[in-house]
C-alpha cells in the first residue's frame, strides 16, 4: 500500500451530512403538511403565508435542493477525494464556503416563497438575487470538484466522478439559461424573464426535466457507483456497462424535456422528439439498474445483514421502476390521460422517495460511522425499522396516486350520450378525498422513518463505540495481535 | 447567414447522424473484448483508498 500522507477535508462534509438529515426531515414535514391541506383544506389556516401555493415550493425545494443538494455536495466532495486520493482543492476553507454559501441559498429561497416572492417557474421559483448567489456558489463548487480531479493521484477518473461532473456542469448551464431575467428594480425582488410564450415554456421544461435528469438522476447515480460497491465490498458488476450507461444518459436526457408540453402550443415535431428521446431513456435506465443490482451477485446474503445496503439496493429497484414508468407516461396517448393528474405526482414521488431518498439514506448510514470514526451504527434494528416503515409509506403514496390519478383522468374525459361532460370539476375533487388521506398517511410513515434515522444517526455520533485506530496504521494491529 | 439558413435542413439531419456515429464509437471503444480486463480494473478504484 502506498503511504498515506493525504488528510482529506472532512469537517464540511460532516456538516453537509448533518444538513442532509436536517433538511430531509424539514422537507418531509412540509410535504406532510401540504398533503394534509389537500385532504383538509381548512389546514391552510386562511393565512397567506401558509397557503398551499406558498408552501408547495417550500416542500419541493426543501426535498430537492436542500435535502438532495446537501446530499450531493456531501457525497461528491467525499467521493472525489477518496477516488482521486487527493485533498479537496481549496481545502477546508473551500468546503466551509460551499457549506454556508449553499445553506444561505436555501434559507433565502424559502423565505421568498413564504413571503410571496417567486418567479413562478416550477423548481426554479427563486428570484434573481438568489439565482445570482447560487451561481457564485456553484462556480466555486465546480472549481473545488474540478481542481480535486486535476490534482488526483489515481490516473483514471472513477465513473462516479463522471456522473458528478456532468451533474455540476449541466445544472450550471440549466440554471443560468432558465433564470435569465430583468429585475424590475423597485425593491420588490420581482423580475421579468427574458423569453416569452412557448419559448419560455420550452426553456422552463428543458430546465425542469434536466433538473430531474442531471440533479436527481446523474448526481445520485454517482452515489450509487461508489456506495453500493463499498457496502457490498465488491467492485461494480461491469465497469464497461457503467461507461455505456453514462454516455447513453448524457446523450439522451437533454432532449426529453418537451414531453412536459404535450398537446400545447409547442410544435408537434418538438413534442414527438421529446417523446422519442424519453422512450430511448429506457436504455440508460436498464443499464444502471442492472449494474447496480448485479454488483450484489454472489453477495446477496449481505442484504440480510446490512440494512444500509438494503436501502441502496431498493433505491436502484425504484430507479428502475420510476424510469420505466416515466417513458410510458411520455407517450402522447398515455400522456393525454395522465397529464395534470395525480399520476404525475405519484410518479415523481416513486422516483424522489424511492430512488433519491433511499440511495441517500443508504449513503448516510454508511457515511456517519466512517466520518465520525465509529465501529458501527448505534442500532441496526432501527435501520431495519426505518426501512420497512419508509417502504410502506412509499407504497401507500404511489398506489393512492395511481388510483386517484387514473380515476381523475378518466372522470375529466368522460362524457354522456348527449356529448356533455359527465362530471363537474368539483365532483372529481371530491372523489380524490380518500386517496389524499391515504397519501397523507404514506407521508407520515415516510417522515416517521426519517425521524428514526435522525435519532439513530445522532446516537451513532454521540454513543456508538469508537473505532480502534486501525485506519491510522495497519501495522499497529498486527503488533497488537501478536 | 443566408447560406447557413439554406443548409439548415442538412445540418439538422447530419447532427443526428453525427450523434449516432459518436455514440456507436463509444460503444465500440467501451465494449471491445481486448479492453475488458484493463477497464474492469478501474472498478477497483474505490477500494484502493485505505481500510474502508
Amino acid at each position: 500500500m502506498a503511504s498515506r500522507d493525504i488528510t482529506y477535508v472532512e469537517g464540511p462534509i460532516k456538516a453537509f451530512a448533518i444538513a442532509t438529515m436536517f433538511w430531509g426531515v424539514v422537507g418531509f414535514l412540509v410535504g406532510v403538511v401540504i398533503a394534509s391541506q389537500l385532504a383538509w383544506p381548512l389546514l391552510n389556516l386562511d393565512l397567506e403565508w401558509t397557503t398551499f401555493g406558498r408552501l408547495r415550493p417550500v416542500h419541493t425545494s426543501a426535498v430537492i435542493f436542500a435535502f438532495g443538494g446537501n446530499a450531493l455536495l456531501c457525497t461528491s466532495l467525499y467521493i472525489v477525494q477518496r477516488t482521486c486520493r487527493a485533498r479537496l482543492f481549496g481545502g477546508d476553507d473551500m468546503g466551509w464556503f460551499l457549506f454556508w454559501g449553499y445553506q444561505f441559498v436555501i434559507v433565502t429561497a424559502a423565505l421568498g416563497y413564504v413571503l410571496g416572492v417567486t418567479q413562478g417557474k416550477e423548481y426554479a421559483e427563486p428570484e434573481w438575487y438568489v439565482d445570482l448567489w447560487l451561481t457564485v456558489v456553484w462556480v466555486f463548487y465546480l472549481i473545488a470538484f474540478g481542481g480535486t480531479l486535476i490534482r488526483r493521484e489515481e490516473p483514471h477518473i472513477y465513473v462516479a466522478n463522471w456522473f458528478f461532473l456532468a451533474f455540476i456542469i449541466t445544472v450550471a448551464m440549466l440554471h443560468i439559461v432558465n433564470n435569465l431575467a430583468l429585475p424590475v428594480g423597485d425593491g420588490s425582488g420581482k423580475s421579468y424573464g427574458l423569453a416569452a410564450g412557448v419559448q419560455d415554456a420550452m426553456i422552463q421544461w428543458w430546465y425542469g426535466h434536466n433538473a430531474v435528469g442531471f440533479f436527481l438522476t446523474a448526481g445520485f447515480l454517482g452515489m450509487m457507483y461508489y456506495f453500493i460497491p463499498k457496502q457490498a465490498e465488491r467492485p461494480v458488476y461491469s465497469y464497461r456497462l457503467s461507461i455505456v450507461h453514462f454516455w447513453a444518459l448524457i446523450f439522451l436526457y437533454i432532449w426529453a424535456g418537451p414531453h412536459h408540453l404535450h398537446y400545447t402550443a409547442l410544435p408537434d415535431w418538438a413534442q414527438t422528439l421529446g417523446m422519442v428521446f424519453s422512450i430511448m431513456l429506457w436504455m440508460p435506465s436498464w443499464g444502471g439498474m442492472i449494474n447496480g443490482v448485479m454488483t450484489l451477485s454472489g453477495a446477496w446474503d449481505k442484504l440480510r445483514t446490512n440494512p444500509g445496503l438494503r436501502f441502496s439496493v431498493t433505491a436502484v429497484g425504484f430507479y428502475g421502476m420510476s424510469t420505466f414508468e416515466g417513458p410510458v407516461m411520455s407517450i402522447k396517448a398515455v400522456n393525454a390521460l395522465s397529464h395534470y393528474t395525480d399520476w404525475t405526482i405519484g410518479h415523481v414521488h416513486s422516483g424522489a422517495m424511492g430512488w433519491v431518498g433511499f440511495i441517500t439514506f443508504g449513503a448516510l448510514y454508511w457515511l456517519f460511522p466512517v466520518l465520525w470514526g465509529k465501529r458501527s451504527l448505534y442500532s441496526e434494528r432501527l435501520v431495519a425499522w426505518h426501512f420497512w416503515i419508509a417502504t410502506l409509506g412509499i407504497v401507500l403514496y404511489i398506489t393512492a396516486m395511481w388510483v386517484s390519478g387514473i380515476m381523475q383522468g378518466l372522470m375529466w374525459r368522460a362524457y354522456d350520450e348527449m356529448g356533455f361532460l359527465q362530471y363537474s370539476f368539483i365532483e372529481t375533487v371530491a372523489a380524490m378525498h380518500p386517496y389524499y388521506v391515504i397519501r397523507f398517511l404514506g407521508g407520515v410513515l415516510y417522515l416517521s422513518g426519517a425521524l428514526i434515522m435522525a435519532y439513530n444517526l445522532w446516537k451513532t455520533v454521540t454513543a456508538a463505540p469508537v473505532l480502534e485506530p486501525a485506519r491510522v496504521s495497519p501495522g499497529a494491529i498486527a503488533q497488537a495481535a501478536e | 447567414m443566408d447560406t447557413l439558413r439554406e443548409y439548415q435542413w442538412l445540418f439538422s439531419t447530419m447532427w443526428v447522424v453525427w450523434f449516432f456515429v459518436l455514440f456507436t464509437g463509444i460503444l465500440v471503444w467501451a465494449l471491445r473484448p481486448s479492453k475488458r480486463a484493463a477497464l474492469q480494473k478501474h472498478a477497483d478504484i474505490p477500494f484502493r483508498d485505505e481500510a474502508r
